[in-house]
């Protein structure tokens, strides 16, 4: 077997980073997320889609990513085969050195509590529990105590300066404050990744503005973020840029580059990061 | 599976804690999921416990009246027949000789140390006295020997039959309370005359309140002595008689006289050994062992109608958690997001159908008890409650929550979470 150079990884720094790897091989400890080569098919009543065509990707620990594309591109189906949701048809996915395309079902359940903290567009707490109820929900199905589960949820709801709000229901917050109550329980059980899915969709622009600052502070203390956005504003927040079109990746580059080429002249853009 | 199951995420405790919860939160579905179960439970306990005091009534308040302890009754043949004899039986009984009295002789000598026995004949005859009311037909017994000690009746007023009595046959009777009330209103009747169809005799008795079974009471009786004028009207030929009454002093005793008894009679008969006895050996226990068997019966109709009801219960649980794995899709797909193995999903609907139908079960088991009550207050029928159906429904009703939970909570279990996520 011969070692290849993958020319696929973009550094904090914005360098191109080779990733020397041969197919079949764990990546460095530097990748949180490595893909060759990922390919998903469906097959929509006789008629095959194929929604991935051959992803190379890799993201760095401590990145901030934005990955983008119109819809049908295939960004969701990346989104889901990055989040463990999905197992690819072709290709390789290695998630924090595990090769996760060939997982049982319950192994990829055990990965995506451990290793990611899903944010979505639609929120998705449950309606009867508590903010803290619903951000120990990954600390139940990770076994972790009771007394431990409540002082890390608090812990995490703190950090989203939702400490006065613990003991309310989602009913009772408003949609930024609900996005945070998500944002804690994502990163409650400390993941590899915080993977949001359209995460301001559903949200005004101050409260977009808000949930990114949030995620631009959290970058800085060393958080690996995967962001999916079909807004170029929003993607523009993150540091790395990913376009998908047509099932493989158009561009990869970084966010001065993207923000050049896209021609964003919104102020939103100067949000400090360094 | 091969490898043991690893610990649940969700503790038992807990996930009653959320099904409880879902209960709370949906009251009007929930009464409906819990109706089936609850009242198929209810009809168990009830049943089970209805049954459960017939038997008990039967023994101690028909039977235990009827046949005293250790005592068994000889007869052409059974006059205790609960339900089971059918046509050929009755016709075999219709062709048997009658017992007369020159047959007790050689009974009584064959009989071990100790037993006592008593002769009777009787017959529903008209009584009346000139205090009272028209004619009443009462259950006239001729006696002979020890039978108010084998009854261990006594007599509230008055006095029983004295040897004397019982050798001339004097015209003396005793009387049960019916007869008191119907005849002698308000009247003292000790000393005072009665007639028996149409013949004179002198009450010198009142016996005791023997009670009643399913509404026939057993006061509406006389006792008169065997030999006295009445005797000819009791049967067709003056020898006939009804019975012989024996009792011992012990069971193994007891076993010793029918044995006794059965070999002299089937002597006094001529009957060949390959011939069946063509009398009677009426016990306790031969006249409940219909009992015995339709009991068995009812406990299976009392076990199996409330099955229908657990049926319904089941398939409404069914629904209604298949309703509730539909409505929380996007709950179930969030779960899975977050960590959710398919066995703790499946641990979660399972825990949440069968406290569904545990709390039907125990609201049928707090119904069926109630129920119980009710009957032994308006009935007098002693129901009392089986513990083992108390256990047995709490058991039936979670199991039937598992049962109907089983499909819904695998299709739960199954459900892809990016499609059940993009549900809203």
């Amino acid at each position: 077997m011969s070692h290849t150079v993958d020319d696929i990884g973009i550094s904090t720094t914005g360098e191109r980073r080779a990733v020397v790897t041969a197919p079949g091989t764990a990546p460095g400890a530097d990748w949180v997320i490595v893909a060759r080569g990922l390919k998903r098919e469906y097959d929509m009543g006789g008629e095959i889609v194929r929604a991935l065509r051959g992803v190379d990707l890799a993201i760095g620990r401590n990145e901030y990513v934005a990955i983008m594309g119109p819809s049908g591109s295939g960004k969701s189906t990346l989104m889901n085969l990055i989040g463990c949701l999905d197992s690819p048809d072709g290709g390789e996915y290695w998630l924090n050195g595990q090769l996760v395309s060939a997982m049982s079902d319950d192994a990829l359940a055990r990965v995506r509590n451990k290793e990611i903290g899903f944010v979505f567009q639609t929120f998705n707490l449950l309606p009867r529990a508590t903010a803290l109820q619903n951000v120990e929900l990954p600390l139940v199905y990770a076994g972790i105590p009771a007394d431990e589960r409540k002082r890390r949820a608090t812990e995490a709801l703190d950090s989203v300066a939702l400490g006065p709000r613990l003991h309310h229901r989602p009913n009772e917050l408003s949609g930024g404050q609900r996005q945070r109550v998500a944002i804690a329980r994502a990163l409650v059980n400390r993941p590899s990744i915080l993977l949001a899915d359209e995460p301001t969709g559903n949200l005004d622009s101050s409260t977009s503005q808000e949930i990114m600052k949030v995620f631009e502070e959290l970058s800085r203390q060393g958080q690996t973020v995967v962001m999916v956005t079909h807004e170029p504003d929003i993607a523009a927040h993150a540091r790395r840029v990913v376009v998908l079109r047509d099932g493989i990746v158009e561009s990869d580059e970084r966010r001065e580059k993207f923000v050049d080429r896209v021609g964003i002249a919104h102020a939103t853009t100067k949000v400090a990061h360094d | 599976m091969a490898r043991p199951l690893p610990p649940l995420a969700v503790n038992l405790f807990e996930a009653i804690r959320l099904a409880l919860g879902t209960i709370r939160t949906q009251k009007l579905k929930s009464a409906f999921t819990l109706m089936g179960v609850c009242i198929g439970v209810m009809f168990l306990i009830a049943v089970v416990s209805i049954v459960n005091g017939m038997g008990k009534y039967l023994q101690n308040d028909l039977v235990g009246k009827l046949i005293a302890i250790n005592s068994f009754e000889l007869r052409h043949r059974p006059n205790i027949n609960i339900g089971d004899t059918d046509a050929a039986t009755w016709r075999e009984y219709q062709r048997r000789k009658r017992l007369r009295d020159y047959e007790v002789p050689a009974v009584i000598e064959a009989l071990p140390e100790g037993t006592r026995y008593a002769v009777i004949a009787d017959a529903q005859l008209s009584m009346m006295s000139r205090y009272g009311g028209g004619p009443r037909t009462v259950r006239v017994t001729g006696v002979e020997g020890a039978f108010f000690d084998i009854k261990s009746l006594e007599v509230t007023d008055g006095r029983l039959f004295t040897s004397q009595e019982y050798a001339m046959g004097t015209p003396v009777v005793v009387i049960g309370p019916d007869v008191v009330e119907r005849l002698f209103p308000s009247l003292n009747p000790i000393g005072r005359e009665v007639r028996i169809a149409g013949l004179p005799y002198t009450v010198i008795g009142i016996t005791e309140s023997q009670g009643s079974a399913f509404g026939m009471s057993f006061d509406n009786v006389a006792y008169v002595p065997l030999q006295a004028p009445a005797k000819r009207l009791f049967n067709a030929e003056p020898s006939m008689i009804d019975a012989v009454l024996i009792q011992s002093p012990s069971e193994a005793e007891m076993t010793e006289a029918m044995e006794a008894t059965r070999q002299v009679m089937r002597t006094q008969h001529q009957l060949r050994p390959s011939q069946k006895d063509d009398f009677a050996l009426q016990t306790a226990d031969s006249a409940l062992a219909f009992w015995d068997k339709l009991q068995g019966y009812l406990v299976l109709a009392g076990v199996a109608l409330p099955a229908f009801g657990l049926v319904v219960g089941a398939i409404v649980i069914m629904n209604i958690m298949l309703v509730a794995v539909a409505e929380r899709t996007s709950e179930i797909g969030l779960r899975k997001a977050l960590g959710a193995r398919r066995r703790d999903v499946l641990a979660q609907f399972l825990v949440e159908s069968s406290t569904l139908g545990a709390v039907g079960a125990i609201a049928g088991v707090g119904l069926g008890v109630f129920l119980a009550f009710v009957m032994r207050q308006v009935t007098p029928l002693p129901t009392v409650v089986a513990p083992w159906s108390v256990a047995l429904g709490v058991l039936v009703g979670a199991g039937v929550g598992i049962i109907s939970g089983v499909y819904p909570a695998s299709r739960a279990a199954r459900l892809d979470p990016i499609t059940a996520l993009r549900q809203e």
